[in-house]
């Protein structure tokens, strides 16, 4: 006899459906804040379908050339109308152009948002932190074309000496080489220039994170002893890392499709450019706007392809640190 | 008789029990029993060894308001003293000025000397880190680090003051054996601290702070937040570790004052920062109180 021949006296009921009918106000409230949650879901999806309707077919012409070649010649007569040549669209060179910056504005920026937030959640006093909290937000609200000026007229110059110093010193490292002395209005200045760009965000969350920190974990921490530096490695930073990382991310994006500050300070020139200290590169959004003003009917279709792609390496980017944290960041909470 | 016993208990608190009136030994509460039967258990010497920690003439602020007056307190080696009190009486402030916990507090600041083996805690130059070793601490609410393992947590102190060691498996063995965790835990040593019940994580929290070998080990309410058989344990364990450090307690239970101490402080603010109104060994608070308000809180009459 199995099991399933036995009949159980009082067999365990299923389960109810458990529903409690809402007022309507209720339900209008729900409606309401419903429309505003799925609100940048909606206009997210419609700006990058209509960026992939409008650049559809140039990336179907172009093929996987569009994003591999380096070549963006647009052929039309001084009429106006479509020349002889045929165009040709490629934002290779733009592509990398944009996670070169990105990725220097990550490498300097990061570290100095980091330590700006921990010297203001562990270390001011109450009166400093005040006053630099208001001008990291001030910052923050910076408009980006005056960062680009002050990038173009003032960072420039120690930047290139700077650059100098790194080509002098470095030059047999790959990255740090020079093949023509061409310093100014290098993917290293415009690099800068997205770092402290992206300082005060990194700092405004990665101090938000810093100071969620548990009190009564601190106090462990320093209750055996612990240095402030000791506390913070061990206590600070365990609970903080994917805090801080999706912080990064945020600076990230922000760097990635910064379009003013890059074309006001780059060289943009259409060459894969990984020497960042050379004067040439240019990122997808900069391109946009430094091809959009004279751009044909046709061009303009490739810019749209262009933003598409654009649209895409930022949730590229996004998810894969997403994936890094949840890997990695759940641990010290 | 009541306004003079006001001064004299706290500048003078440690005095004979002859001046005890045959009134309030009358009244012998049930406490009163638990501590003469637990401190006759432990065998203790009712005098003190010798002077481990001294509070002398400690104040403690909060910006302005003036949390804690004019506390002296000798706790000698090896034993176990109680602070008692109702809510807001300044126990758990007074407790973290011993090992410079208060300061962290913004606005905190304090007046007076705690003395470790004769030497100010608190003079100039003074390295806090290396106080906080020597005088540990355990919390009221368990919190080991939930990043860390079983393990890991009980070696953390090792690791946060940067010592060297050379067994780490012995010291964690012996912690944990201290603390009354080790037969609970040996197999899942690898396990998150936060993975144990709140009484263990409480006991694990106390082989951590054993780890850096403390001399003195305070305790702020650490059983508020655990359960009868936790308590029991915990208690058990402070009786075990009191025979190698000295122990200072905060509690809010005054049995469980009357069974885990020798010495017992009262202490007590009318509207104003707290002070210390009586301290003695704890089966005379508990029996016969030299102070009227001493009598009343043991007593449950207010408090």
């Amino acid at each position: 006899m199995t099991i399933a021949d036995v009949e159980r006296p009082n067999p365990t009921p299923a389960p109810r459906i458990l529903e409690s009918k809402p007022r309507f106000s209720d339900r209008v409230f729900r409606a309401i804040v419903g429309l505003g949650g799925f609100s940048s879901l909606i206009i997210l999806g419609l700006i990058a379908g209509y960026l992939f309707f409008r650049g559809f077919s140039i990336l179907r012409r172009e093929g996987l050339s569009f994003i591999t070649s380096y070549e963006w010649v647009s052929s039309i007569n001084t009429d106006g109308t479509l020349g002889s040549d045929p165009s040709t669209y490629g934002v290779g060179a733009m592509l990398i152009g944009t996670l070169v910056t990105a990725a220097i504005a990550l490498v300097i920026g990061v570290p100095v948002s980091v330590f700006a937030a921990l010297y203001l959640t562990f270390f001011a006093p109450q009166r400093i932190k005040r006053a630099l909290i208001t001008v990291v937000d001030l910052m923050a609200a910076f408009p980006s074309i005056l960062f680009g000026l002050w990038g173009l007229y003032v960072l420039m110059e120690p930047g290139m000496y700077v650059a100098e110093l790194l080509n002098k010193y470095l030059g047999w490292i790959p990255l740090f080489a020079v093949p023509v002395p061409v310093f100014l209005r290098s993917p290293f200045i415009a690099g800068l220039v997205l770092a402290v760009m992206i300082i005060p965000i990194v700092t405004a969350i990665s101090r938000e994170i810093f100071s969620q920190t548990p009190l009564d974990r601190i106090q462990a921490a320093y209750a055996l002893g612990a240095t402030k530096w000791a506390m913070i490695k061990n206590v600070a930073f365990p609970y903080s890392y994917s805090g801080v990382v999706g912080g990064a991310m945020l600076g990230l994006g922000r760097a990635m499709g910064e379009t003013v500050a890059v074309f006001t300070v780059l060289n943009i020139l259409y060459q894969a450019n990984f020497q960042i200290l050379l004067g040439a590169g240019g990122n997808l959004a900069s391109h946009i706007i430094l091809k959009f003003g004279e751009a044909s009917e046709d061009e303009i279709k490739a810019l749209m392809a262009s933003g598409f792609v654009l649209f895409l390496m930022t949730l590229a980017v996004n998810m894969i640190a997403n994936f890094i944290v949840s890997k990695t960041g759940r641990r010290g909470r | 008789m009541s306004t003079n016993e006001k001064e004299d208990g706290s500048m003078n608190s440690t005095t004979t029990p002859a001046s005890a009136t045959s009134s309030s030994a009358a009244r012998t509460s049930s406490l009163g029993d638990v501590a003469t039967a637990s401190a006759a258990a432990r065998t203790r010497s009712e005098q003190p060894v010798g002077s481990g920690l001294e509070a002398r003439n400690v104040h403690a602020w909060f910006g302005k308001y003036h949390a804690v007056t004019d506390m002296s307190l000798d706790f000698p080696t090896g034993t176990v003293t109680a602070l008692i009190g109702p809510s807001g009486c300044g126990k758990s402030t007074f407790l973290r000025t011993l090992n410079r916990m208060h300061e962290f507090i913004p606005g905190a600041a304090m007046a007076g000397e705690v003395l470790l083996h004769g030497k100010d805690i608190y003079a100039p130059g003074t390295d806090v880190t290396k106080i906080r070793l020597k005088i540990g601490m355990v919390f009221q609410k368990p919190n080991p680090f939930p990043s860390m393992t079983i393990g890991e947590n009980v070696l953390a102190g090792i690791k946060l003051a940067q010592l060297k060691i050379s067994n780490k498996n012995d010291l964690m063995e012996e912690c944990l054996e201290r603390a009354g965790l080790w037969n609970e835990v040996k197999d899942r040593l690898n396990q998150p601290g936060g993975s144990l019940s709140g009484g263990q994580q409480q006991r694990l929290c106390i082989a951590r702070s054993l780890a850096v070998r403390p001399e003195v080990l305070l305790m702020d309410e650490p059983c508020s937040a655990l359960d009868p058989g936790s308590t029991l344990k915990i208690e058990e364990t402070i009786s075990e570790l009191a025979k190698t450090m000295t122990i200072i307690i905060v509690t809010h239970n005054m049995q469980q004052a009357a069974r885990v101490s020798d010495y017992t402080a009262f202490l007590l603010s009318d509207g104003g920062p707290g002070e210390i109104v009586e301290f003695a060994p704890t089966r005379e608070i508990f029996t016969r109180p030299k102070d009227k308000r001493t009598e009343n809180y043991v007593t449950g009459r207010f408090g």
